[in-house]
């Protein structure tokens, strides 16, 4: 028999499992044209609604007269926060444990912000109805400035305060006042400032980490249809949760559960911009009950930027100690977090602030304390984890910063600082000065082998050589080395300490195998770009032993697949991807007691062998899993059900510890302010690799939008509260022109709890790759004097650094 | 982003567009590759209840190159610029310019008689114009007259151009001497945050005449003659171009916008203007 003669490196081949750069199975269709996107979903008789929006910041609505809108050709109504309050829908819960307005109720908190929904019969007519809607605004003063909305009298939430006035409770505690949102605390307030008081040497930073927007290639939108007939609500979307959408539309309009069906078709990226619940959702289903027909929103790009879920906007103020020889001692970290108008940032809601009290970032530092503190202002609301996993970002670019904020404290090397303090790979598991266990790493391996790739002395000497040129006249360019060592924390998360509204953050798969040797498995997340039917059958393929190509993997519809809380923070691989394996392995454990009824020995006598139970001893003697497959279904075993199929709810019993070492070489035209990336290095250590090719175009992305954000890609508001930068002219989106040759590299160090040890890549590359480019510019200007500047690094803001340190003679 | 209603008409021929101009007046437009009227009309900033398609107008397309000058009808675009070598050879420094034009599907569409004709202060063609001195044909329900590129230009939006007329073509004197066009932009696609259009001609080791143009520095091109006359007899050193630097930026009048403020825009046009300069020397 053919199979006999085949070595089992070649079987292995054939299963395409881990480690295997399998092309992705899902671009057959994106590439040509055959995506099936939300936009694409048309149904009889559909509807389309779209938003009066308003052109202020901050205003009181005096009066919304909709008579001429329902004269407009094809508009059939136009609801306001009138008709939603008897259902109670003119608020909807956030997922941060605070509430937002779905139509302006009484007034409007930012600039876009929805005060009416036109529905028409197609979206012409539904512009055209826009148009017609008279709204009546009283202006109020306008607070774009948190430190500033903290001080003033202004009220921006009614809902904030007592009859007299005096600030409420929040959801996360006291107020300190009626614009602050809540307080959140991590580690040991007294003794940091002990240490710091007490330290040989002290570094400090303000840094402003701007706003910015996940700016995903498709926007957000859906079709909502509620069937009269038979009760059932089908909701088709953007969304990167679809379960913990159908639940939180049961909860908020009282359908039950078994009669709403969410269904993510493809998407076209997220980033975190499609986990939230949004205005649109809300009134394309209330709309379709009004209506009894299907209707459709689809957000248009300025509506995408100005209005839904906007990333960062931290003002952070650091204090680092450390000895004279460089040993970190301490670490004190204070947030004001611009949360907008609402509150709804989507984190676990135990952690108001995401994860940022990862800010320790992959240094053993003994002591240290964070204090964030949320307001409110007059821009959209939002604060979700743009590419990364709960405020990771902003945490590592703030650790980033100081050590180089440090090492010029130190006049020292700043590769030699990270050095000297990273947590040793025998120190893991590593508990954090702010909480977390580190469940893995070995960063000293990673930095030396990073820094040996770029030859880091020869850019030293490069770069001095380069200064010498400049301050002599011979060149206008300066050189700027960025370094960058980050620790992501992923995966979340475990259920004890993880929730969004009280969803617990397991996840989920289920796998069917059908008799003749293939298999469905759905999970309970849904891919949007980052090629799940492509990598989760891999990992099922390496535990059950059949091809890859044999496996279906589904996603995204409440109604087949398993439940589970949706793809965002790289927790697919973490929680899904753990889920998919214990999976198999049920299959396996039925699949030996098969096999050895058919091989006729006892269970214990029979061991897996990439595709096939052998018996011990006797590798002649096997069942392949097809004919196991096919054995479970056709064959009366005693004591055995019929059938092979399993389901795992997998809760992680940690988060995983990505890490990485990034380094970039940048020239800076300091008569210009254009800077030109030269080099990106980009070593990644995601544990186990499922499949290298993924990984590789997951590192390109995130490092692209890394590039983004650090060199440009800003929501920027004036002092009015209008949006400047709500169309892609002014919104940097680079584009192939812009970005790099980038070249990637890894270590592997796997994850000892997750079942196949992986931990996730996806938003790494974005963690690690802001702060890298951003020091990269300011390590240029360190040898004139400069210490910290803030971010985007656009042209004037390169040239204002260059002009104050007086590089323009 | 979606624009009112409106009517669209293509006609055949200039007579039918001209004809549509007077019976809609002010209600009508004209539109080339539509780069710039389209969004405007999806923002429902422009309001164009009558839109003139001049897509299969007679007459508007071709480039001819010629022993005195160069004429391109108004419908050519971008693109074929980039691809006509014997435009190429002619007058380079179009080439150049339209290279650094937005990205390739917008230079598919975009047409040199669209971006001329527009008053977008963000476009390149205008002030390249100027710098070749080129005049521009307008054709009117019961005349033709041809208007310099250097008068052409009023304020933003604001052109010689009558509602009633339509550009048919853009003619170019054969430019002399070296060229170069200096764009820096934030990224592919935008508009400049300076660029300066440059031609020189030398004889015998010195300038002989030089011509530049500045774009989207001001609420029009700006041609800055002074600038030119400061470098004419010199053998451009640093005194001629710091000469022509300044009577540069004397001339220009940037607004401060997302590419940054009045002062660093006055200091890049400076910077883009003297790289200009030294690479179209360079080629003289």
């Amino acid at each position: 028999m053919k199979d006999e003669v085949e070595s089992r490196e070649d079987r292995v081949g054939k299963l395409k499992g881990l480690g295997c750069s399998r092309k992705r199975v899902e671009d057959a269709r994106f590439t040509q044209g055959k995506g099936n996107y939300v936009d694409d979903i048309k149904l009889d008789g559909m509807l389309f609604g779209d938003f009066v929006r308003s052109p202020y910041a901050h205003a009181r609505i005096t009066g919304i007269n909709i008579d001429a809108a329902l004269k407009v050709p094809g508009v059939l109504a136009v609801l306001t926060a009138k008709d939603l309050e008897p259902l109670g829908l003119h608020w909807m819960p956030t997922l941060a444990g605070d509430r937002q307005m779905v139509l302006a109720d009484g007034k409007v908190l930012f600039q876009g912000q929805e005060v009416a929904f036109v529905v028409a019969e197609d979206r012409y007519a539904a512009a055209d109805g826009i148009e017609a809607v008279e709204v009546e605004y009283e202006e109020l003063p306008v607070l774009v400035n948190p430190f500033e909305s903290l001080k003033s009298d202004v009220v921006l939430r009614e809902d904030t305060v007592d009859e007299d006035g005096a600030p409420k409770d929040g959801a996360h505690g006291p107020r300190k006042h009626h614009n602050h949102i809540f307080t959140w605390e991590a580690g040991d307030r007294d003794t940091t400032e002990q240490v710091i008081s007490e330290a040989e040497v002290v570094a400090e930073s303000d840094m402003y980490y701007h706003r910015t927007h996940p700016c995903p290639l498709e926007t957000c939108g859906c079709v909502a249809s509620m069937d009269k007939v038979n009760g059932k609500l089908t909701l088709w979307g953007t969304f990167q949760a679809p379960h913990a959408i159908r639940t939180v539309v049961s909860l908020i309009s009282g359908i039950e559960e078994h009669n709403i069906r969410v269904i993510s078709p493809d998407i076209g990226g997220g980033f975190g911009n499609k986990v939230g619940a949004y205005p649109g959702y809300v009134c394309s289903v209330v709309a379709s009950i009004v209506t009894g027909k299907p209707v459709k929103w689809i957000e248009d790009r300025m509506d995408n930027l100005m209005t839904t879920a906007f990333a960062r906007d931290y003002h952070m103020t650091g204090r680092i100690s450390a000895t004279k020889d460089g040993k970190i001692t301490g670490l004190h970290c204070h947030v004001t977090a611009d949360h907008g108008g609402f509150d709804a940032c989507a984190d676990p809601t135990k952690f108001p602030a995401g994860f940022m009290n990862i800010c320790t970032g992959s240094y053993d530092i003994p002591t240290a304390f964070l204090e964030v503190d949320g307001v409110y202002t007059n821009k959209a609301p939002g604060g979700v984890s743009y590419r990364c996993s709960f405020r990771v970002t902003e945490a590592v670019y703030f650790i980033e910063r100081m050590i180089e904020v440090l090492a010029i404290k130190l006049n020292m090397d700043a590769a030699e600082l990270r050095r000297i303090n990273f947590i040793r790979k025998e120190q893991f598991p590593y508990t954090a000065a702010l909480g977390w266990e580190y469940d893995s790493g070995d960063y000293h391996t990673a930095w030396e082998k990073a820094l040996k790739a770029v030859d880091y002395e020869g850019l030293r000497a490069e770069q001095a050589q380069r200064i010498e040129d400049f301050k002599a006249g011979k060149t206008r360019k300066l050189m700027g080395i960025g370094l960058s060592f980050f620790t992501e924390i992923v995966g979340a998360g475990p259920v004890k300490n993880c929730d969004i509204l009280g969803l617990g953050m397991f996840d989920s798969c289920e796998i069917r195998i059908h008799p003749t040797g293939s298999a469905i498995a759905r999970l309970g997340t849904i891919s949007q770009g980052q090629g799940h039917a492509t990598t989760f059958a891999q990992i099922l393929a390496s535990e059950i032993g059949l091809p890859a190509d044999s496996i279906t993997i589904e996603e995204g519809d409440t109604d087949t697949a398993p439940y589970g809380l949706g793809t965002y923070g790289s927790r697919s691989t973490p929680v899904a991807g753990a889920a998919t394996a214990m999976a198999g392995r049920k299959i396996r454990a039925k699949a030996q007691m098969i096999a050895a009824y058919l091989l006729e020995v006892h269970d214990d006598d029979v061991e897996f062998d990439v595709d096939r139970f052998v018996v011990k001893g006797a590798p002649e003697r096997f069942k392949t899993m097809k004919e196991i497959a096919f054995a479970a279904y056709n064959q009366a075993i005693p004591g055995i059900e019929p059938g092979l199929e399993a389901v795992s709810y997998y809760d992680p019993p940690n988060m995983t510890y990505p890490f990485g070492a990034y380094v970039c070489v940048m020239d800076i035209d300091v008569d210009t302010g254009v800077p030109e990336i030269r080099r990106f290095y980009a070593l990644d250590d995601c544990g186990t690799r499922i499949n290298p090719m993924i990984i590789e175009g997951q590192v390109h992305g995130g490092l692209t939008e890394a590039l983004a954000v650090a060199l440009g890609q800003e929501i920027a508001y004036d002092d009015m509260g209008n949006v400047k930068t709500g169309t892609l002219m002014d919104f940097f989106l680079p584009t192939a022109w812009e970005v790099p040759n980038y070249e990637t590299d890894h270590t592997v160090t796997p994850s000892p709890h997750h079942p196949i040890g992986a931990k996730g890549v996806g938003e790494s590359p974005h963690v690690g790759g802001v702060p890298c480019f951003s020091n990269a510019v300011q390590d240029a200007f360190r040898p004139f004097g400069n210490v910290h500047t803030n971010m985007p690094h656009d042209h004037w803001r390169i040239w204002k650094t260059a002009h104050d340190l007086g590089l323009h003679g | 982003m979606i624009p009112a209603s409106f009517e669209y008409y293509r006609p055949k021929d200039l007579d039918g567009v001209l004809a549509l101009l007077r019976d809609h007046g002010d209600d009508a437009r004209v539109m080339a590759g539509g780069h710039s009227l389209i969004p405007m009309m999806k923002l429902r900033m422009a309001e164009v209840p009558h839109l003139i398609d001049l897509q299969d107008v007679a007459g508007l397309r071709g480039i001819e190159v010629g022993a005195e000058g160069i004429r391109l009808g108004a419908m050519v675009t971008q693109s074929e610029i980039i691809a006509h070598d014997g435009l190429a050879q002619a007058a380079p420094i179009l080439r150049e310019a339209a290279l650094q034009i937005a990205d390739p599907q917008v230079r598919n569409m975009g047409t040199v008689g669209g971006n001329v004709a527009n008053g977008d202060p963000g476009n390149d063609m205008p002030g390249l114009m100027q710098c070749l001195d080129a005049a521009f044909t307008l054709v009117g329900p019961d005349s033709e007259r041809q208007v310099a590129a250097r008068d052409f230009y009023e304020a933003a939006y604001m052109t010689a151009r009558e509602d009633d007329e339509v550009l048919t073509a853009v003619t170019i004197p054969l430019p002399k001497g070296g060229h170069a066009y200096e764009k820096q932009k934030r990224k592919i696609g935008d508009y400049a945050t300076a660029a300066a259009a440059v031609q020189i001609l030398k004889e015998g080791g010195s300038c002989a005449s030089a011509s530049i143009a500045m774009t989207n520095l001001s609420d029009t091109p700006i041609f800055c003659e002074e600038a030119g006359a400061a470098l004419v007899g010199s053998t451009l050193d640093t005194a001629a171009l710091d000469a022509a630097v300044a009577a540069m930026q004397a001339a220009i009048d940037p607004s401060e916008d997302n590419r940054g403020p009045v002062d660093f825009k006055r200091h890049v046009a400076g910077v883009i203007l003297r790289r200009a300069i030294e690479r179209a020397w360079s080629r003289a």
